[in-house]
């Protein structure tokens, strides 16, 4: 057991010397195995944000129920009390046409304009809070609500919140092929590389089996430099990531006031950080077994 | 402890190496296989550490039927065995002491152990002073002497050395069947290649002559008896 430990941190002391020792060849695959990573998992880092925005945003959605223009007092009274009843309708807001003419006037500053109306264009108003639902259920009752009598229009306010969410899901989608590409690349790279380490290694792989090597033996290293060449260039991205999160929430900090808003963009959490070494680790192994299984026959003692 | 029963080897495209040979070498024993090069020597060694397997006829290497082992016993097998290759088959790409470290890496020993025995193979053929140079800095002889080294320093029980004075002086050469008598004095099995057959002169030992793949030969004394 001991024995074995002794062998395993010997063969990653060879590995490592040799990642280091061959300086700008290894520090640039390394980089190029982090560029490759960082634009998906960037990406998804970015979609993730924004996923949390949304949600934010649409965190309670509205139904505005627009009267006809000429709908009496008593029949918002009664459009009222039936929306009060209504299940789905957790809290119910009047904005009466002379109220949100009001609004109107102090928000845009158009008072002299608005002054000049003959008459008051706008129409009564309920802003209807339902109960927490999901998309298709807040369609429904927005189509129930619309066909309430007396109402005009019903809008739903968050509507654009569910648009850009299924933006958000067509996203995913593109940085999920990104990601099986690159991952495709990181793996051609890695399986690159041992090719031509088990080329510039060939006499001490068949003088190895000559004296008695078994094969996974021979295979230990070229799998442990894989995968530290995996692990490496997982690291990285993640510099590279966090390193690019810092400066767009520079900008976006300036950006985010304009708005009066707290909006910052998240790195990437414990798990998701651990993950993308873990699989950046796990493609540096494949690549580097691929190429072992593919060259190593090829190297046979005569 | 080896032992060829009709033997047959011919290469991919009709050459054949080795006819019918059969012998027994027995344990402990130091046997020189003669020959003009293209006689077949190299193969028969290479039949022995299965580098090469035999198209027909049984190869048995302590009991062992080398010639039908599977791919995952080769190393196994190899590692009782210490083979001086022609070509040396050094490693450029370290020094002495790795060169010669690399069976007991290869086994697993541990650092302390491997150390001990790697100078002590080096001593016994006097490079243990240039332990720290590239085999590239070392002459023919000194590299002969390092193959050497490396083959016994798994203290295999047989060693095979291919032509391993193929390109020496005499008074290298000397050196080197002297390094070899003492390891037959310890008790090893050495089986020695050579088309040189003056190094055999002042020795008496038994001769296996191969003559374009075929035993050439009377047996040596208290061969035949033994199978």
């Amino acid at each position: 057991m001991m024995h074995a430990l002794v062998q395993h941190l010997g063969v990653m002391r060879t590995v490592l010397h040799r990642i280091f020792s061959s300086q700008l060849g290894g520090f640039f695959n390394i980089l190029v195995i982090g560029i490759a990573l960082s634009l998906p998992a960037g990406m998804y880092l970015l979609l993730q944000n924004a996923q949390g925005l949304v949600e934010q945003l649409s965190g309670t959605p509205q139904i505005s129920l627009f009267l006809s223009l000429d709908a009496k007092a008593d029949d918002a009274d009664k459009l009222r009390r039936l929306l009060a009843q209504h299940p789905a309708v957790s809290r119910v807001e009047f904005v009466s046409r002379a109220d949100a003419l009001e609004q109107l006037k102090h928000s845009t500053g158009l008072a002299d304009v608005i002054g000049g109306l003959q008459q008051n264009p706008l129409p009564d108003a309920f802003i209807v809070y339902p109960k927490p639902v999901g998309a298709q259920a807040l369609e429904t009752l927005r189509n129930e609500l619309a066909k309430m009598p007396r109402v005009d229009q019903a809008q739903l306010d968050s509507a654009w919140a569910y648009k850009l969410e299924a933006i958000l899901k067509f996203g995913r989608v593109v940085a999920l092929i990104l990601a099986g590409m690159l991952s495709l690349a990181l793996v051609a790279i890695t399986f690159n590389t041992i090719r031509l380490q088990i080329l510039t290694q060939s006499s001490e792989i068949e003088v190895s089996k000559l004296i008695g090597a078994t094969n996974s033996f021979i295979r230990r290293p070229f799998l442990y430099f894989g995968a530290t060449q995996g692990l490496l260039g997982g690291i990285m991205a993640w510099i590279i990531i966090t390193f690019s999160l810092l400066l767009l929430n520079l900008q976006l900090k300036a950006l985010a006031e304009l708005y009066a808003s707290h909006f910052v963009l998240h790195p990437l959490s414990w798990g998701d950080s651990l993950s993308l070494l873990l699989f950046s680790m796990y493609l540096g192994w494949l690549g580097a077994w691929l190429s072992v299984s593919r060259h190593l026959s090829q190297i046979e003692p005569r | 402890m080896i032992k060829f029963n009709q033997v047959n080897k011919r290469y991919p495209g009709g050459y054949q190496a080795l006819k019918n040979v059969s012998f027994n070498i027995a344990e402990g024993e130091m046997v020189f296989l003669t020959g003009h090069s293209g006689a077949g020597k190299s193969t028969l060694l290479k039949l022995i550490a299965a580098i090469e397997r035999p198209n027909s006829g049984i190869v048995l290497v302590n009991n062992q039927n080398v010639g039908v082992l599977k791919e995952r016993a080769l190393p196994y097998l190899r590692r009782n065995l210490g083979i001086i290759f022609q070509d040396h088959k050094l490693l450029f790409d370290r020094n002495v002491f790795d060169n010669v470290l690399l069976p007991l890496q290869i086994c697993g020993f541990d650092h302390r152990e491997s150390a001990k025995r790697v100078r002590a193979a080096l001593d016994k053929v006097g490079l243990l002073k240039r332990e720290k140079s590239n085999p590239i800095a070392l002459s023919g002889g000194e590299q002969q002497r390092l193959c050497i080294a490396r083959a016994i320093v798994n203290r295999p029980s047989i060693l095979l050395a291919d032509e391993p004075t193929g390109n020496l002086d005499a008074a290298y050469a000397q050196e080197i069947m002297a390094i070899f008598k003492s390891f037959h004095q310890v008790g090893a099995t050495l089986l020695i290649s050579t088309h040189d057959t003056s190094v055999l002169q002042d020795t008496r030992v038994r001769t296996i002559d191969l003559k374009n793949g075929e035993l050439q030969a009377a047996p040596a004394p208290g061969d035949q008896s033994k199978s």
